[in-house]
């Protein structure tokens, strides 16, 4: 696939977090291209590395953390034109290449919006302070025109007496809100939402979902979406990625994951999930134990500790990605008989 | 709940105010009205859900059942063997005897638990406090409920931090379960764990309540979660209920517009799902400044004249023991 379809192609991240005694490997040779227009969505449970593979794309973290990648590709399309950006080769996580990047390339949604926004200034001003950041010679009242043009669009009541109120003058959903205006203020290509509902009430979940999809299918946005809640993976995403411990350990489009996932780990994931209607006596499925502490794990599967169907040779060595089906990779010793990947 | 089952909880139009005050007097210019005008019934050996969202005063309910919030109006009947007695009247011994019968499990297991202390320390105290003398016999005890919730009774002598947070919870429960109660109120007591932990937590909630058959007061905003747990679900929109049903009809036929539209934001972990999704505008209106009339009728997709002036009352509608506070449904019933 050439650079015009693929926005975002990382190969074989890793990061490592060093404290003074030891290093801890967080994410662990993590791979997966994301296409032009869509959404992924990146699932699995709190401490599998979710956020901190998307943190480590953006370069958000502290200097203790170590990200070694053999390649991760970003491929900008401006008037049909594609400039390749080459992040890791960037060094200073805050120097000026990055900071180029980062708004009107990609940008990102944070979790909580009570503490992503900066209590002391109006709102108006922290949307258009990027815009003002990134366009020399833009005056503050055309950036401010662009900030209402933005609040519409998102649907925020009465924007133009609302750019002047303080955070703490609006709800969780506004706030969130305000939140993606920020992210969206620049016109980035690439979208990555670090679980920006899980703060929120399902029915103000439910407009900020929509309101996410709508900046994909029209305005043809990529959306990296990270949750923990299935229901919204079948809802929003093309493709589906699910974590453990670091590592990929399933890979494939949302009807290869959901109709047929075949690692352990989804299959369990996705039947423990209560949903409406169960019948009466029917129980949840549960996974035995809890998820090991990444400091001190032996060589092996991850998952082996609380896998149903583990044998002898899951704790021997790492295991390789398996493609079961074109598209569909797993990391289970089960499809041995399939090709090998990256 | 076809027969008539004994009441352990008879709520009457309960309220809970919160006065806002103002400058040096501290004069009281307004009230945060969390609970306003609430009946309900719990009925033994059932689970009582209850759902709503943030700030609708689910929790508020849960405390208030336990008079750890002062109740401000109405009344809070506990049967004690057959005579009702009202708690919100009770002094301090009285209190201190229900709260034997009456016990929580908080939210987060990371902060219910005091890190200082061994778990054996924190254990003891409950059993202390309501009189078991003889060490050997509070040991038993402790021992006895860390089986059932399957944590190794070794593991008494180990602190907070040396557990995850579904081992947290697990222990919250059973320091609950020492002194024997009758009741347990849950207030969100899955929310902070994740969901391979979040089953496991439940099951065991379950089988607990079997085997001891207990009553529970299920409080979460997870309508999911709820209805996986509870016989019957109680929901609440800001300090008033608007529906109780039994936990299938709610699901299978949802009454009020709100019900409706709280089952339909749920994202469904099902991609052949073709559902059409109804999706709210607005949020929720303060409770220091409620709207007129329905509290709902500003977000609601039914709304009448009638529901900008009049508050609805609760009447009964359809299966049994199924209740509605809406106009749409007011005027066939008398």
């Amino acid at each position: 696939m050439d650079s015009k379809e693929i926005i975002l192609d990382v190969k074989n991240l890793n990061t490592t977090f060093i404290s003074d005694r030891k290093e801890v490997k967080i994410v662990k040779n993590v791979s997966f291209q994301l296409k032009r227009g869509h959404a992924l969505a990146v699932v699995g449970e709190s401490g599998c590395g979710k956020s901190v593979t998307m943190n480590s794309i953006m370069r958000f973290l502290g200097r203790n953390a170590v990200i070694k990648a053999d390649s991760v590709q970003y491929n900008a399309l401006h008037d049909g034109k594609v400039t390749e950006y080459h992040l890791e080769q960037i060094e200073k996580s805050h120097g000026p290449e990055m900071r180029a990047l980062r708004g009107p390339e990609m940008s990102m949604v944070f979790q909580d919006p009570m503490s992503s926004l900066n209590p002391v200034y109006k709102v108006g001003d922290q949307v258009a302070e990027g815009l003002l950041q990134h366009n020399k010679g833009m005056t503050k009242q055309q950036a401010k025109e662009k900030v209402l043009e933005m609040f519409k669009k998102l649907g925020i009541p009465d924007p133009e007496e609302r750019i002047n109120s303080y955070p703490h003058q609006f709800s969780g959903g506004m706030k969130q809100r305000v939140v993606i205006a920020i992210a969206m203020i620049c016109n980035p290509e690439l979208i990555i939402c670090d679980e920006p509902t899980t703060a929120l009430d399902v029915t103000i979940q439910a407009q900020i979902m929509e309101l996410l999809k709508e900046m994909q299918v029209q305005d043809g946005k990529s959306i990296i979406l990270i949750t923990h809640n299935m229901g919204l993976v079948a809802e929003m995403a093309d493709e589906v990625c699910v974590m453990y411990m670091g590592r990929v350990v399933e890979f494939g489009s949302l009807a290869d994951v959901f109709d047929s996932p075949s690692h352990p780990y989804t299959r369990a994931l996705l039947r423990s999930v209560p949903v409406l209607g169960l019948a009466d006596g029917q129980k949840l499925e549960t996974i035995p134990g809890a998820t090991p502490n990444p400091a001190d794990l032996k060589g092996g599967c991850e998952f082996a500790g609380r896998c149903e169907e583990c044998t002898g040779a899951c704790r021997e060595r790492d295991i390789p990605m398996f493609e079961i089906s074109p598209g569909h990779r797993v990391r289970c010793l089960k499809f041995k008989e399939c090709q090998e990947v990256q | 709940m076809s027969e008539k089952q004994e009441i352990i909880f008879q709520v009457k139009d309960l309220q809970t105010w919160f006065p806002i005050t103002k400058g040096m007097f501290k004069k009281v210019v307004g009230h945060v009205k969390a609970i306003d005008g609430v009946s309900l019934e719990v009925y033994k050996g059932e689970t009582l859900g209850i759902v709503g969202e943030s700030g609708c005063g689910k929790s508020t309910l849960g405390k208030t059942m336990m008079m750890l919030e002062r109740a401000t109006g109405g009344s809070v009947m506990f049967n004690y063997g057959g005579e009702f007695k009202d708690i919100t009247k009770f002094n301090s011994k009285e209190m201190f005897d229900f709260r034997q019968k009456v016990q929580m499990v908080f939210q987060d297991p990371y902060s219910a638990l005091n890190p200082q202390k061994k778990i054996y320390t924190s254990f003891e105290e409950p059993l202390k406090v309501h009189g078991m003398k003889s060490e050997s016999e509070r040991e038993e005890r402790m021992r006895q409920v860390l089986k059932m919730v399957n944590i190794q009774p070794d593991y008494l002598m180990r602190y907070p931090h040396e557990f995850s947070g579904g081992q947290r919870q697990r222990l919250c429960i059973a320091r609950a379960l020492e002194v024997m109660p009758e009741v347990l109120i849950c207030d969100e007591p899955v929310s902070a764990l994740d969901v391979s932990i979040q089953a496991q937590v439940l099951n065991l909630m379950k089988d607990i309540q079997k085997e001891l058959n207990l009553t529970y007061l299920f409080i979460a905003h997870d309508l999911s979660v709820v209805q996986y747990m509870s016989d019957r679900i109680v929901v609440m929109y800001l300090g008033k209920i608007v529906e109780i049903a039994d936990s299938h009809a709610l699901y299978d036929e949802p009454l009020h517009p709100y019900t409706r539209a709280l089952l339909s934001a749920i994202p469904v972990p099902d991609i052949h799902n073709t559902k059409k999704r109804q999706v709210l505008q607005g949020e929720v209106p303060s409770p220091i400044h409620k709207p007129t009339g329905c509290a709902f009728h500003n977000r609601c997709p039914n709304c009448m004249e009638i529901c900008k002036t009049v508050d609805p009352a609760m009447v009964h509608h359809g299966a049994e023991g199924h209740q509605v506070a809406c106009h749409l449904y007011g005027k066939d019933k008398t």
